[in-house]
């Protein structure tokens, strides 16, 4: 058997009493270094793999949260899939990118790229983003060339995590068709009921704006009134306001405001 | 041989590291109202106990005793959340259901408990089986606590449903309590009752008299 050999210092270190300082630091340094590279490669070759899942669940959400809406599962079986027109859109104009393919376009990619994104003016920074990708994956919903429905990803600080999910508004662009969060890392059991299907079904007919066009759709500190508010959820205060906040952002003038003035001028 | 097999065996009944120990209860309330989520917490638990045993023991002569709690947590935390990416990548549904749990094997007296009980004593081998041995005593506990509480609670085993509940036009209405995190704590008590009126040698005995004993003495 070819005999390896070990180092000297290696074999002083470990005949080190165990109680020396040096040993001490020593293997507090190594197992701790150790530790690192198992935990980091491991994060780093799966990685591939837990995105897929994600994009997975991120579409079956999707889907589940369409054809929970009344009227659009109906187009959409009568049609087919062919119905969801998948557009990117260029958000400062509110211009669908011609040129962009939607099938490679990865917004929350982009948003981490310094290039491929901007910086969101303080001032109308309420969702707390700090940056956002240029464009955005859309999908428009028609029937008979005639648009039924907008779906737009949204996203936003919550109470310890960013809140990802999808709002469909009505052919009006106005009323809100739904919404659904599909990935989020609130508390269980508080903010994690965004995601249960009772609240989320509280969106279905709300109006987003007021007569001025201003985004006014709130989640009620308690219980919520009028067409424009639905229920907060009791002890979930800054997943409520992370809620409301982040449709203030996208719906307003630096999100999707512009897309959806262009829409509204074409129907 | 057989010495091998009477410490992985141990520590399923005579031993067992929740009835007997009261060790790591505190997860074995959380995942077991279905029987799926106990499985695989069952199983993350023995991978992560049995490896961080071997480690431990491994280097358990160059442990410095000053930082031997810090070092061992290391150890454990790094094997968890190596677990935890495995099963986002391969079991993505099972690890959003068990969610936070997983991560926090890592704080299971458990582990610890035996790392800092066995395993810093003895040698690899013994030390592998009593992490097997004592994660699979505490899959016993939890598979029967899970069974159990998902039988009569949704009246279903692994979400194939056995009894035919009210709502779907069944007779077995089902009962709510067992998916309440109280009926875990009534069913480990029935457990730990069940284990001891056989085994009589695992009867603690009394530290501290009840008051209205030693108000009876006195008088």
């Amino acid at each position: 058997m070819a005999s390896f050999e070990v180092p000297s210092w290696w074999r002083r270190f470990l005949a080190l009493p165990n109680e020396s300082p040096s040993k001490t630091l020593g293997m507090a340094f190594l197992v701790s270094a150790v530790c690192a590279v198992v935990v980091s490669s491991s994060a780093t070759l799966l990685k591939p793999m837990q995105e897929a899942n994600r994009r997975v669940e991120k579409n079956a959400r999707m889907m589940q949260m369409l054809r929970g809406v009344p009227g659009i599962s109906e187009l959409l079986q009568d049609v087919g899939a062919e119905a969801l027109e998948v557009e990117v859109v260029d958000l400062a104009s509110g211009r669908f990118a011609e040129d962009a393919d939607p099938a490679r376009y990865d917004a929350s990619q982009a948003g981490e790229d310094e290039r491929a994104s901007v910086v969101i003016p303080p001032a109308l920074d309420v969702a707390g983003l700090g940056q956002r990708a240029r464009f955005a994956t859309v999908y428009l919903i028609r029937d008979d060339q005639r648009l039924a429905s907008v779906v737009v990803p949204v996203y936003g600080k919550g109470y310890q995590s960013i809140l990802r999910g999808y709002l469909a508004l009505e052919s009006d662009l106005d009323t809100i068709a739904a919404l659904a969060f599909y990935e989020h890392g609130e508390t269980p059991g508080i903010g994690a009921r965004i995601t249960e299907a009772d609240w989320q079904a509280q969106w279905a007919g709300k109006r987003a704006f007021d007569a001025a066009g201003a985004v006014v759709v709130t989640v009620a500190p308690g219980v919520g009134e009028g067409p424009h508010q639905v229920d907060g959820i009791t002890g979930a205060t800054r997943t409520s306001l992370g809620v409301t906040h982040l449709l203030r952002y996208w719906l307003g003038p630096h999100g999707f405001g512009p897309m959806l003035g262009r829409l509204r001028g074409a129907s | 041989m057989a010495a091998s097999l009477r410490q992985l065996s141990e520590p399923i009944v005579d031993n067992n590291p929740i009835t007997v120990q009261i060790l790591g209860v505190c997860s074995a309330l959380a995942v077991t109202t279905s029987l799926s989520t106990a499985l695989v917490m069952c199983v993350a638990l023995t991978v992560v106990l049995a490896s961080s045993n071997v480690v431990i023991s491994v280097v358990r002569h160059h442990i410095p005793r000053s930082i031997r709690l810090i070092l061992q947590i290391t150890i454990i935390a790094s094997l968890v959340i190596v677990v935890d990416q495995v099963l986002q990548a391969y079991a993505f549904a099972m690890s959003k259901r068990l969610s936070v749990f997983v991560g926090l094997i890592i704080t299971n007296c458990l582990v610890l408990g035996r790392a800092e009980a066995f395993a810093m004593q003895n040698p690899p081998w013994p030390s592998f089986l009593d992490g097997v041995g004592n994660g699979l005593g505490y899959s016993a506990v939890l598979t029967t606590v899970a069974a159990t509480r998902e039988f009569l609670g949704a009246g279903a085993l692994l979400g194939y449903p056995l009894l035919p509940s009210v709502r779907e036009g069944g007779w077995y209405q089902p009962l709510e309590l067992m998916l309440l995190p109280s009926s875990a704590f009534f069913l480990l008590g029935l457990a730990v009752w069940a284990v001891r009126s056989r085994h009589h040698g695992q009867i603690e005995t009394t530290e501290f008299a009840l008051r209205s004993q030693v108000l009876r003495e006195d008088r």
